[in-house]
C-alpha cells in the first residue's frame, strides 16, 4: 500500500520536473500576449497558428476577453498588444500616454458587419429598409410591421399588422458598438438620447447574451427584429435585410459590400486609422461596418518583442488577409494595407 | 526535551530557547492540530473581509457620485454615466422568490417521499439523479431554457393568460423570456438542494419519535407531518435559505432567459434583470471608471443581500429550534 503511494508520488515528482525542462525548452522562444476583442477571435487564433509554423521562433497568444478588457491590459501593460472592435477614445488614449510614456497606434486588421435579422410569419423576402426605419423602430417610435415607413420600402412584401419586438444585445460587445454607432450617424434623435457605446440605456426591446442569444431570441418571438454580426448570420443561415447606404442604395450585407465600405473611407483615413466607417460613402458600401485593430504600443523595452510583432504584422497585411473570408470576415482593401505598412515604420 | 532544559536554565531569558519550547510543545498534537485548524478558520474569515473591503474600494467613485440615490433610482445609462440599482434588485428579489414558491412544496414533498415513505432500493437511485441534477451546470440548464422552456411557456401562457389576464402579475404582453421565466428555471436548480439536504435532515430523526407517535395510533401520514416533520423543521428551513443564496447568485442560467431589461413591472410575464446577470453581461466591455465602479458596487449590493437573507436565516432557525426544545 505505502509503496504504490511512494510510486505515485514518485511519478508524479518526476513528471513534474519533465514539464518544467521542457517549459524552460519552449520559453527559449519569443512569447507575445495579447488580449482584447472577441469578435476577431477565430481569424487571430488561426493567423498566430499559422504564423508560429512557419516561425518556430515566435508564440503569439491571444485571449478574447473583450473590447474593453484589452484596451484596459493594454494600457496597463499586462499584455504587449490589445484589441478592440471600437478605437480608443481621447481620454483612453491621454491615459496610456501617462501610464505607459509612450503612445498606442491603431492597427485595422479585417472588417466587420452588422446585419438586421427579423422574423415575420409569412415574410421570406429580405426587406429593404432605411436608416430613419431602422432608427425609428430602436427607438420604439415603429412599433407595428405594418408602418407607413416600412410599407413605404417595401411595396410587394404583405406586412401584418404585427407589433415589433425589439431585440438587442445584453451584454457589452462590439457589435453593439458598431450598431449605436451607426444609428447615431443616421438619427440626431437616436445621437441625443441614446448615444453609442458597447452598452447603452436601450429606450425599447429585450436583451439577448451574445449573437446566439439575439437569434435565438428573433427565432422564437414572432414580430421580432435584431442585429447581429454579419458572419453570425451567414453561418446561421438567418434572413437579414438590405440597408440603404448613404448613395440611396438598398445594399445587401456581404464581405464585398463590407470591404467596399473601408474603401469609401479610405479617402479620408486619419493618419492614426482611428476611423468609424459607418454610413461610409460609396455606391456598394454596406453602412453598418465597421474595422478591428489591434492596438500596439509604439515604443517597447524590449526591441526583439516590438519587432516580432511588425513582421508579423507585415505578414497579416500580405498573406494573412487571404485566410480573411474563408472564416467570413471582410478583408482590408488594398488601399487601407498599403497605409499601414506605411504606418508601420512608426513602431520603434 | 530535557536537553532544552538544561540549556533553558543555563542561559535564562534566551528567546530562542523559548520559542523552541514553545514549538515542541505545539508539536504535542492538540496544539498543533488547533493551530492548524484556527488557520482555516481565520483564512476563511480573512478572505471574506479581504473580499468587503476591495469591492468597497473600487466602488468608491460610484459610492460618492450616487450615495444612497443609487438603490433608488432606476436609470442605468453607461454613455451618460447614470447609474440606479432598483430594477436590478427588484428582480433579483423576485426571481428568488418565485424560485422558492415553485420549489419548496416540490422540493420538500419529494423528501418526504424519498425519507419515509420509499423503500431503500428506490430512493437511493433517486436520490442519486436528484444530486446528479445539482451537477448540471448552470449554463447547459440556461440553453436548455431557452430553447425548450421558453418555446413551451409560449404556448401554455397565453391560455393561462386569457384566464387570469385581469391580474396585474399577469398583465402585459409575454415574449416569452421573462421574470416568470427565469423563476421557474432557478427552481429547477434550487430543488436539488432542498430535496438532498431535507432527506438527511428527515432521515436522521430519532426512530423512536415515529414509532411513539405510532404506538399513540397515529396513521404513517400523521406521524410525519406531526412528529417528524416539526422535529426536523429546523433542517428543512436550513436547506431552504441555501437554496435561497443559490438563486440570488445564479447568473448564467437567469440571463438567459429573463429578458435582460432592466425596468420593474408589475407583471411576471414583463422581462427583466438581476445583479449577478448585469454584472457578467457589462462587465467585460465596461470602460470608464464610474461605469466599473458602479458594476463592483452592484456586486456589494448582492453580497449585502446574501449576508441579510443568511442572517435571518440563522435567526429564524435559532427561534425555531429554541421552540422545538421546549
Amino acid at each position: 500500500m505505502k509503496s504504490s503511494i511512494q510510486k505515485i508520488i514518485l511519478i508524479l515528482l518526476l513528471a513534474g520536473l519533465a514539464f518544467v525542462f521542457l517549459q524552460g525548452l519552449c520559453c527559449a522562444q519569443t512569447l507575445i500576449n495579447g488580449a482584447g476583442a472577441s469578435f476577431p477571435y477565430p481569424i487571430y487564433s488561426k493567423w498566430f497558428n499559422e504564423y508560429a509554423k512557419l516561425h518556430s521562433g515566435i508564440q503569439i497568444n491571444y485571449q478574447s476577453i473583450g473590447s474593453g478588457g484589452g484596451i484596459k491590459q493594454v494600457t496597463e501593460g499586462t499584455v504587449d498588444f490589445g484589441a478592440t472592435d471600437g478605437p480608443m477614445n481621447d481620454e483612453q488614449l491621454k491615459d496610456f500616454q501617462t501610464k505607459r510614456s509612450t503612445n498606442v497606434l491603431h492597427f485595422p486588421t479585417v472588417l466587420g458587419a452588422v446585419v438586421v435579422t427579423y422574423n415575420i410569419p409569412e415574410v421570406t423576402e429580405s426587406l429593404n429598409l432605411n436608416p430613419e426605419t431602422i432608427a425609428g423602430i430602436f427607438l420604439g417610435t415603429i412599433t407595428k410591421w405594418n408602418d407607413a415607413a416600412i410599407k413605404a420600402t417595401n411595396p410587394k412584401v404583405k406586412l401584418p399588422s404585427m407589433d415589433i419586438v425589439v431585440i438587442h444585445r445584453s451584454d457589452g460587445s462590439g457589435t453593439s458598438y458598431c450598431w449605436t454607432d451607426y444609428l447615431s450617424k443616421v438619427s440626431p434623435e437616436w445621437k441625443s438620447k441614446v448615444g453609442k457605446g458597447t452598452s447603452v440605456n436601450w429606450p425599447v426591446g429585450l436583451g439577448g447574451k451574445g449573437n446566439e442569444g439575439v437569434s435565438g431570441q428573433v427565432k422564437q418571438t414572432s414580430g421580432s427584429i435584431g442585429y447581429v454580426e454579419l458572419i453570425y448570420a451567414i453561418q446561421n443561415k438567418l434572413s437579414y435585410a438590405n440597408v440603404k447606404n448613404s448613395s440611396g442604395r438598398f445594399v445587401k450585407p456581404s464581405l464585398e459590400s463590407t470591404t467596399a465600405a473601408a474603401a469609401g473611407a479610405a479617402k479620408n483615413m486619419p493618419a492614426d486609422f482611428r476611423v468609424s466607417i459607418t454610413d461610409a460613402a460609396g455606391k456598394d458600401a454596406y453602412p453598418i461596418s465597421t474595422f478591428t485593430w489591434l492596438l500596439i504600443p509604439e515604443m517597447m523595452q524590449d526591441k526583439g518583442k516590438l519587432n516580432s510583432i511588425k513582421e508579423f504584422m507585415h505578414w497579416m497585411l500580405a498573406s494573412g488577409q487571404n485566410m480573411a473570408e474563408e472564416l467570413s470576415y471582410a478583408r482590408l482593401p488594398k488601399e487601407v494595407v498599403a497605409q499601414e505598412e506605411k504606418a508601420l515604420a512608426n513602431l520603434k | 526535551m530535557a536537553e532544552t532544559i538544561r540549556g533553558d536554565s543555563r542561559i535564562p531569558g534566551r528567546e530562542s530557547f523559548t520559542i523552541l519550547r514553545l514549538f515542541q510543545k505545539a508539536l504535542k498534537g492538540d496544539e498543533l492540530a488547533r493551530g492548524i485548524v484556527f488557520v482555516c478558520a481565520a483564512g476563511i474569515v480573512a478572505i471574506t473581509a479581504l473580499i468587503v473591503y476591495e469591492l468597497w474600494t473600487q466602488s468608491t467613485p460610484s459610492i460618492h457620485k450616487f450615495g444612497w440615490r443609487f438603490f433608488v433610482t432606476g436609470t442605468w445609462d453607461p454613455i451618460a454615466g447614470e447609474f440606479g440599482a432598483l430594477p436590478f434588485i427588484y428582480g433579483t428579489v423576485v426571481t428568488s422568490i418565485l424560485a422558492l414558491a415553485f420549489a419548496i412544496p416540490v422540493g420538500v414533498g419529494a423528501a418526504i417521499f424519498l425519507a419515509e415513505l420509499a423503500p431503500s432500493r428506490i430512493s437511493n437511485p433517486l436520490t442519486f439523479l436528484i444530486e446528479l441534477l445539482a451537477a448540471v451546470p448552470s449554463v447547459t440548464i440556461g440553453l436548455i431554457g431557452i430553447f425548450v422552456l421558453v418555446p413551451a411557456l409560449n404556448t401554455i401562457v397565453p391560455p393561462l393568460k386569457s384566464i387570469l389576464g385581469f391580474l396585474p402579475v399577469f398583465s402585459g404582453p409575454f415574449y416569452g423570456v421573462s421574470v416568470f421565466s427565469a423563476g421557474v428555471v432557478l427552481s429547477v436548480m434550487i430543488v436539488p438542494f432542498i430535496i438532498s439536504i431535507s432527506r438527511e435532515v428527515l432521515l436522521a430523526v430519532p426512530r423512536n419519535q415515529r414509532e411513539a407517535a405510532l404506538a399513540l395510533g397515529s396513521t404513517k401520514w400523521e406521524s410525519t407531518w406531526k412528529v417528524v416533520i416539526p422535529y426536523a423543521r429546523a433542517g428543512i428551513i436550513g436547506s431552504i435559505f441555501l437554496a435561497l443564496a443559490r438563486a440570488l447568485g445564479e447568473t448564467m442560467a437567469v440571463t438567459m432567459v429573463i429578458g435582460n431589461s432592466p425596468k420593474i413591472s408589475a407583471s411576471l410575464l414583463a422581462p427583466g434583470y438581476s445583479i449577478a446577470s448585469v454584472i457578467a453581461n457589462e462587465f467585460t466591455e465596461a470602460t470608464g471608471d464610474l461605469y466599473l465602479s458602479a458594476l463592483i458596487e452592484l456586486s456589494l449590493v448582492l453580497f449585502a443581500l446574501s449576508i441579510v437573507i443568511n442572517g435571518s436565516a440563522r435567526l429564524l432557525i435559532l427561534m425555531t429550534t429554541a421552540k422545538g426544545s421546549k
